[in-house]
């Protein structure tokens, strides 16, 4: 088996382009997911033309708010590209510097204001995107709309606390501005304390009844008011989330990348290789010669899964020292990382060999590898709710059956050391080997035929 | 008490696929250092005839023996080498997979045999159909066989290349090894082959000498019989019925 091991060898050497690859490929992976790890996310540019009046302020019952400062909240949010006119954002966003232009018309605040009178308005910011790209445009109305929410929310914040501070004026009394002049306001709880020391000094009779009244009727006033305060308070984001985490516990975002990184690779190169290598043996004839008694077929199968595991751990070892420089990882665990390489790359080389025997030529090998791996990395990534029930328990089976979704949970549990036992990932990989050998050696069968 | 005078004998071989009889019952020997070509038309079963003989394929009834033992060298029609290796790359790893005991030794030795020796480092895929073809039955004779099995080993080469390779094929004839070659050439067949067996829808026809083919010929198609050795074959084949 190792002078099979080391023809495979010398014939991957003598490929350039193919060793190449295998070099580039984990390096070119590596530099990209560490880029994408260890940088914040980029703030989308967005045009912003804002005609509002500095002074405009909103008014809650003849009193002005203080300033709401939306266009730092926005510009703290999206990377603000200042405008001077419409024309100019139009311009911005046809020629795709900025992802949308946001406008806040000159009319924004007396629109709000309008919402407290009688003839209320609507108050509309504009946008403009450029929907040439589905994908941005999504991107931009997700972001707008969230910031639209988050604006309002700030407003109806405000609004809530100056409705709740005068609530407090009408209970408690106190100083009130208006027109520029203070006025002192009584208050409820005073007017009742005041009406109530009033009454011994009325004769009994009506009068003094009427006043008993008026005093019961501050007192219930001031006690129901008291509630209204927090529940004004709530109108302004009257449902909040309460996050419990019931089952699984997801690993930090950083080390599910690399799991998935190093997995892909791993994946690639060894079915590729494997299932290349294999059917190679049939196109130049010589597995017929090999199995004439030189090399049994079961063998030659362990050699190639050796193949793919050898040459896969030293791909996705090369990936992860790569990283590395990007993302601190925990090198104390690197007897579980080549334990989980080992094991996803045995059942992925299995697999490979597997397709390596049906399809039996190069070309059509790469093409079928290529076809089965993508879709099922794709689909085991799909997390579980994200589609109906039927269809994901579908995807379940699919990505049950081919052994990257083990692979790559062995190598997440590898990784991260508050995951998952790494115990029923390679329970599930070692039973996936055995079934693709099998599947394999029957692929054989029709390899001998002359 | 084993037959010294034959190194492979083939007793009533049957191999259908599916319906279709590949081959009806046929019979042969070969002896030591003889040289037996197995002509025929296409689909007369002469490559099942010779995966039989090289234990690629089973035969679904009969049996093939070889009374005094030895190995069975195989050479595919097809070139069964790794393109992307050196010569000498190939033939040491075949040694070393036949488990020779000294397969560097063995290397240098069929190198000297195939005349390639100052080829050695050339990647097979650089080198000629012709001697591709030495190669693959330098690997072929790795085995050091009694019988070495050629399945059409002159097809696609020009005719230096054609002499050249039956020059080294009839050396391994003149030192005992017994070969068994199909062709399509008639002519290839006439002059290489002691004995000819002639096959037409797995069927055997014949098996004797050129000469005594001719004679066959002379006695069943005689309009042909002055013609040429193709003619004179084809000829034969149709009266015949095929």
């Amino acid at each position: 088996m190792r002078w099979l091991l080391l023809k495979d060898l010398q014939i991957l050497r003598r490929s350039p382009l193919q060793a190449a690859l295998l070099i580039l490929y984990p390096v070119l992976i590596a530099v990209l997911v560490g880029f994408a790890i260890s940088r914040s996310p980029e703030k989308p540019r967005v045009a912003f033309l804002n005609e509002v009046p500095s002074g405009a302020r909103v008014n809650v019952g003849g009193q002005k708010l203080p300033a709401l400062n939306v266009e730092g909240r926005i510009c703290r949010r999206v990377e603000c590209v200042k405008v001077k006119d419409r024309e100019e954002a139009e311009a911005e966003v046809s020629s795709g510097s900025v992802l949308a232009a946001l406008i806040l018309p000159a009319n924004l605040v007396d629109k709000i204001n309008s919402l407290s009178t009688l003839t209320p308005g609507t108050p509309k910011v504009e946008v403009m995107v450029n929907e040439e790209d589905p994908v941005r445009a999504e991107l931009v109305n997700d972001r707008i709309t969230t910031l639209l929410a988050q604006a309002n929310l700030a407003v109806a914040r405000r609004i809530a606390g100056e409705g709740s501070r005068y609530l407090d004026l009408l209970i408690n009394g106190g100083q009130f501005e208006v027109i520029g002049q203070s006025i002192q306001i009584l208050g409820l709880r005073a007017t009742a304390q005041i009406l109530e020391a009033l009454q011994p000094a009325l004769p009994a009779g009506s009068l003094r009844n009427s006043l008993r009244e008026v005093t019961g009727f501050a007192q219930q006033a001031r006690d129901n008011l008291d509630v209204a305060g927090p529940l004004i308070d709530r109108v302004a984001q009257p449902i909040q989330v309460e996050k419990q985490v019931v089952s699984g516990s997801a690993p930090p975002l950083e080390i599910f990348a690399i799991a998935v990184a190093a997995t892909l690779t791993l994946a690639f190169v060894t079915v590729l290789l494997v299932a290349g290598s294999l059917a190679l043996e049939r196109e130049e004839n010589a597995f017929p010669r090999l199995t004439r008694g030189l090399v049994s077929p079961l063998a030659l199968l362990g050699e190639k899964v050796l193949l793919g595991v050898a040459v896969g751990l030293v791909v996705t070892l090369l990936m992860l020292a790569g990283l590395q420089i990007f993302v601190p990882l925990d090198w104390g665990r690197f007897g579980l990382w080549l334990l989980a390489i080992v094991a996803g790359g045995a059942a992925l080389a299995a697999a490979g060999a597997a397709l390596g025997a049906i399809a039996r030529e190069v070309r059509a090998v790469s093409l079928l590898a290529f076809m089965v791996t993508l879709p099922v990395a794709f689909l085991s990534l799909v997390p579980s709710g994200a589609v109906g029930s039927g269809l994901s328990e579908a995807i379940d089976v699919v990505t049950a059956l081919f052994p990257f979704k083990p692979a790559l949970e062995a190598m997440t549990a590898a990784l991260d050391s508050a995951g998952p036992s790494i115990g029923g990932p390679l329970l599930h990989l070692a039973i996936l080997i055995v079934a693709y050998g099998l599947v394999a050696r029957l692929g054989l069968r029709r390899f001998a035929t002359v | 008490m084993p037959r010294v005078d034959v190194a492979l004998e083939v007793q009533g071989i049957v191999k259908r696929f599916g319906d279709r009889e590949a081959l009806r019952g046929v019979s042969f020997a070969a002896a030591p250092g003889e040289q037996v070509a197995v002509i025929g038309p296409n689909g007369a079963g002469k490559t099942t005839l010779l995966s039989i003989l090289a234990g690629i394929a089973r035969p679904d009834e009969g049996e093939v023996r070889q009374p005094n033992g030895g190995e069975v060298g195989w050479v595919p029609q097809q070139a069964a080498l790794y393109r992307r290796l050196s010569v000498a790359e190939n033939l040491l790893l075949f040694a070393r997979l036949e488990g020779h005991e000294d397969p560097r030794a063995s290397t240098e030795q069929m190198l000297e045999l195939c005349g390639l020796g100052e080829r050695r480092d050339e990647i097979v895929a650089r080198l000629s159909g012709g001697n591709q073809q030495r190669i693959n039955i330098a690997i072929g004779l790795l085995s050091r066989p009694v019988v070495l099995l050629l399945d059409e080993p002159s097809v696609g080469l020009d005719p230096r290349q054609r002499a050249r390779l039956w020059e080294f094929v009839s050396a391994l004839a003149d030192n005992g090894t017994t070969v068994i070659f199909s062709t399509h050439d008639i002519q290839e067949a006439e002059r290489y082959g002691q004995r000819l067996l002639v096959l037409a829808d797995g069927e055997s026809l014949f098996d004797g000498s050129a000469d005594a083919l001719r004679e066959a010929v002379r006695r069943e198609a005689p309009e042909a019989a002055d013609r040429d050795f193709e003619t004179a074959f084809v000829a034969y084949l149709h009266h015949r019925g095929h």
